[in-house]
């Protein structure tokens, strides 16, 4: 990959915001939220807060295009285009859940070898492992890791997707110090480059965010 | 993209733990314990021979076929799937064409191993295999389905055959009856039926499964 600041612009493009309005989500029978709106700029970081089962991960889903909303608009700004589509915003995020998709059969370096062509990047592999810190595990197989070792793979894993949006579920939890200080690295260099994080947390992520608080489940 | 997720199903599935080795031993067992019960008659072993390695293969085929798209719904891998630029019929083709690889076609080239067990004679035999190399594609798409449909399902091992098995009657019925044909010296088209049948499912399934996959990932 050319120089790496060139290759995070061009992971970004135009962004310019994530624009939400009026979104609704039921699950079950159960109205999680009603007539939610917000918008993040470009190069900002929202974090979602609010008690368990308050809908946190049911908004990332919906952002992320993988669960329909009830109603309501989820729309990324490109430049003078406006993508409104899930499946075409599912293209254009890169997703950190709550599980870590780690096979244990697999090593890291496999892992990430087969994520980055599936998403067709061009990612450098092995400056990723060594980001968050798991160039000497990177081939010993995943079922090996420990969870927080797994954690970074999948932390890894947004490095090599290249996608503008991340969206990420407790993306801190089981993470040692050191965990934490390379997981706000690569967040900070990631809204740096004009990119948008998007995290439910429990605890503050440490670096300057919006705050958008889901309420208690009704 | 494609290749990535391929080579990965295909990895997954003959490191060890996967589900390779498992299919086929299971085949050769389940073919090599008829024998024992039935008896050491050998017209009659040859006679079932070609119901018996067919059942024996459909049933190998579907016991790793649960865990197709559930192992990575489980593990999150899934969602990450999902959102690469790949649509899920693409990715449930792709599957297909992994679980074949390394089951469908492994049991077809130890086919011809079994059939000398039951005495069949190298017709027969050839066109077991010839019918097993036909067949098992449709086994790999149709179970697909059932995966799809039920990879949310914590026991969903259990109903995956109910839901498929009769969808595969068909196969059994073609497949073996090209082979008792041969042994009876006649012609028939049951070859040309299961080819048939087996291009139509191969077609068809991906988008059924792709559409089980998208309604198990929003639900």
């Amino acid at each position: 990959m050319a120089g790496s600041v060139a290759g995070h612009g061009d992971v970004v493009g135009q962004l310019q915001y994530l624009d939400v309005q009026k979104l609704t989500c039921i699950r079950g029978q159960r109205v999680l939220f009603r007539d939610l709106g917000f918008r993040v700029d470009a190069g900002q970081v929202l974090s979602l807060e609010g008690p368990n089962g308050a809908g946190k991960t049911s908004l990332l889903r919906v952002l992320a295009g993988l669960l329909p909303a009830a109603g309501g608009t989820v729309a990324l700004v490109f430049g003078s285009e406006s993508e409104t589509d899930a499946d075409e915003r599912a293209r254009k995020v890169a997703w950190l859940g709550h599980n870590d998709a780690a096979k244990p059969q697999l090593t890291p370096r496999e892992m990430l070898a087969f994520f980055a062509r599936l998403y067709g990047t061009r990612a450098d592999v092995d400056a990723a492992l060594g980001a968050v810190g798991l160039a000497k595990l990177a081939d010993l197989a995943c079922g090996y890791l420990s969870a927080g070792q797994k954690k970074r793979l999948a932390l890894a894993r947004l490095k090599v997707a290249e996608r503008p949006v991340w969206l990420l579920d407790e993306p801190l939890s089981s993470l040692d110090a050191d965990g934490r200080k390379r997981a706000l690295d690569l967040i900070n260099a990631h809204i740096m480059f004009g990119g948008i994080v998007v995290a439910a947390t429990h605890e503050a992520l440490g670096v300057a965010s919006q705050r958008l608080s889901l309420g208690a489940p009704a | 993209m494609i290749g990535a997720l391929l080579l990965r199903d295909m990895r997954l599935a003959t490191r060890a733990g996967g589900s390779a080795a498992l299919a086929l031993a299971f085949f050769a067992a389940v073919a090599t314990l008829v024998p024992l019960g039935v008896g050491a008659d050998l017209r009659l072993l040859m006679r079932i021979a070609s119901g018996v390695l067919w059942v024996a293969a459909v049933l190998a085929a579907l016991l790793s076929l649960d865990r197709l798209f559930q192992a990575d719904f489980e593990d999150g891998s899934l969602d990450v799937i999902a959102l690469a630029p790949l649509s899920l019929e693409t990715v449930a083709a792709t599957k297909i064409a992994a679980h074949w690889l390394t089951t469908g076609l492994p049991l077809t080239l130890l086919s011809p191993l079994l059939g000398v067990m039951f005495g069949l004679p190298p017709r027969a035999i050839a066109v077991l295999t010839l019918s097993l190399a036909i067949g098992t594609p449709a086994v790999s798409a149709l179970g697909a389905i059932g995966a799809g449909l039920t990879m949310s399902i914590r026991r969903g091992g259990l109903i995956l055959p109910l839901l498929v098995l009769p969808l595969l009657a068909p196969a059994v019925i073609f497949g073996a009856g090209a082979v008792q044909a041969a042994l009876d010296g006649l012609s028939s088209g049951a070859l040309l039926f299961l080819a048939a049948f087996a291009v139509a499912t191969t077609l068809l399934s991906p988008f059924a499964a792709g559409a089980a996959v998208r309604l198990n990932l929003a639900g």
